[in-house]
């Protein structure tokens, strides 16, 4: 046990959640029955906390493809892309997803995190730097622990912070990797882009990197992501993504103009030592990049739906985010207020998420919701309405009538 | 030089009380993690305010490195001195 004794403290507070019988870090659903709707503990709950943007994952083309593909092909290629051989599926949807996004070259990982550990870990080397936004994704961070180079923060979203590091840098040789997401998970903001963009472009042998793990299907007027809204693609030179939200599946890509690109394939460790995505799961995405791309009425439907829950929770006088986007988060006094609030959604039949520091920005204890473009708006007013109830009930709002104090929307800008 | 060194070892003391919610007695010896209970990321955000004060960046490799406030002053020190 003495392994473990230094996760003593963490594992007492683990111990009390169980205890309490409502752990947001182990729940297990019974069943789930729809993009929206789950039975947990022979309940029903309303389901605000999945990442399904677009409510593909039970969409029946979506599932045909699936099936047909894993009666054809088998339920797993039972090794990697370079030492068992790719099937015809990978390159098809390497194609599609560099077709999509207008690039040269496309490459698939077996999941989004995979994805940033493998580009971040081979593009920057030994004598390059890495730059990343302070509150990048774990991802990201093990990304650039995995390889040799540099790394260096700078302040979250601050484009004349990006500024100073490069400038340090201005005089020190090797390549300059730039690393930001489209829209933060934890708050849901989204990123400067423009600005970073015209930085980037102020200096030389520097690159940029995008997460759109949050943003691909849900910003851009073709679902592109950050870079397609803010009109900088041709300022990105690699976007990175995750199959794992707005298609409903599994595993993540980058695509890029980079000449040579695809030597990555043979030096690229997250890439060569796994095993490829099954037939399956490559399948089902194809066709929900396909629907991606010809529904933009999703788009619509979750851009609606975010807004209408962002709305009503700052109306209501939480602290929200500090703009609208799909992830909806609160801010909680304390962790404990966190869970206790969590708890009392659920036990109303509501499922959200709770997100502690070092995970969050600033040390803050969240609840974080995600909406779906399958939310009907029915739903979405239920959810408000239980937040209210709740809220009130544990005093992290006004009491109803009541005029809210303080700030209702919580800035990053500092 | 000296000055310089001073100055280092003034801001950092200076910075460090001020990103703490309260006031702790701070020596050389003081571990960052256990003894002010900064969690990873407060760590890296508190190293922030002292990258802006000294215009340095300091990599994440050498932030791991650092647990006393010595090693701290010890590391920017460094960088200072070779940039
Ligand atoms: C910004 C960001 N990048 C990457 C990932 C990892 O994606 P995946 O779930 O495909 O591993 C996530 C998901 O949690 C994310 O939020």
């Amino acid at each position: 046990m003495s392994l473990f004794t230094k996760f003593a403290s963490l594992a007492a507070q683990y111990r009390q959640l169980e205890e309490a019988g409502a752990n947001p870090f182990n729940v297990s659903f019974d069943s789930v029955l729809s993009p929206t709707e789950a039975m947990l503990k022979g309940r029903s709950v309303l389901l605000l906390g999945t990442n399904n943007y677009l409510g593909l994952t039970y969409d029946p083309a979506v599932i045909a493809k699936a099936v047909e593909a894993t009666e054809r092909y088998g339920t797993g290629t039972t090794g990697s892309r370079i030492a068992n051989g790719s099937y015809a599926g990978h390159q098809e949807l390497e194609q599609a997803l560099a077709g999509y996004f207008n690039r040269k070259h496309g490459m698939v990982f077996s999941t989004g995190y995979q994805a940033n550990l493998g580009m971040l870990s081979t593009l920057a080397g030994k004598d390059d730097h890495l730059i990343l936004d302070a509150d990048s994704h774990a991802s990201i961070y093990d990304g650039a622990r995995l390889g040799y180079a540099q790394v260096t923060r700078f302040r979250h979203n601050s484009p004349e912070d990006l500024d100073n590091r490069l400038r340090r840098l201005k005089d020190t040789p090797g390549d300059k990797v730039i690393v930001v997401e489209g829209i933060y998970s934890m708050l849901g903001d989204t990123a400067p882009l423009k600005e970073f963009a015209a930085v980037k472009r102020s200096y030389p042998d520097t690159y940029l990197v995008v997460d759109e793990a949050h943003s691909l299907g849900v910003l851009g007027e073709n679902g592109r992501g950050l870079a397609e809204a803010a009109g900088v693609e041709a300022d990105v030179d690699f976007v990175v993504g995750t199959f794992s939200k707005s298609l409903g599946g599994v595993g993540g890509f980058c695509v890029s103009d980079a000449e040579g690109f695809d030597i990555l394939r043979v030096v690229t460790r997250p890439y060569m030592f796994t095993a490829s995505l099954p037939p399956g799961v490559i399948a089902a995405t194809l066709e929900a990049l396909h629907q991606l791309q010809t529904r933009p009425a999703l788009r619509r439907q979750l851009t609606e739906n975010a807004n209408r829950l962002y709305d009503g929770l700052a109306a209501l006088g939480f602290t929200v985010g500090p703009e609208p986007s799909p992830v909806v988060s609160t801010v909680m006094p304390s962790p404990e207020a966190a869970f206790a609030f969590w708890a009392r959604l659920l036990h109303g039949g509501l499922y959200t998420n709770v997100s502690l520091p070092p995970a969050t920005p600033k040390g803050l204890a969240l609840l974080r919701s995600s909406v779906s473009a399958a939310h009907t708006p029915a739903q979405i007013d239920h959810a408000i309405a239980m937040f209210a109830e709740a809220g009130r009930e544990l005093g992290l709002i006004p009491a109803a009538g009541a005029k809210s104090q303080g700030e209702p929307v919580l800035a990053t800008a500092k | 030089m000296g000055g310089l060194v001073g100055d280092i070892r003034e801001i950092i003391f200076e910075t460090l009380r001020s990103s703490l919610p309260k006031p702790v007695e701070i020596t050389e010896n003081t571990h960052i993690v256990e003894d002010l209970g900064l969690d990873s990321v407060a760590v890296m955000d508190f190293v922030m305010e002292i990258e802006d004060r000294l215009d340095i960046s300091v990599p994440l490799d050498k932030i791991a490195e650092i647990e006393t406030v010595g090693d701290l002053i010890a590391a920017m020190q460094n960088l200072r001195a070779g940039s």
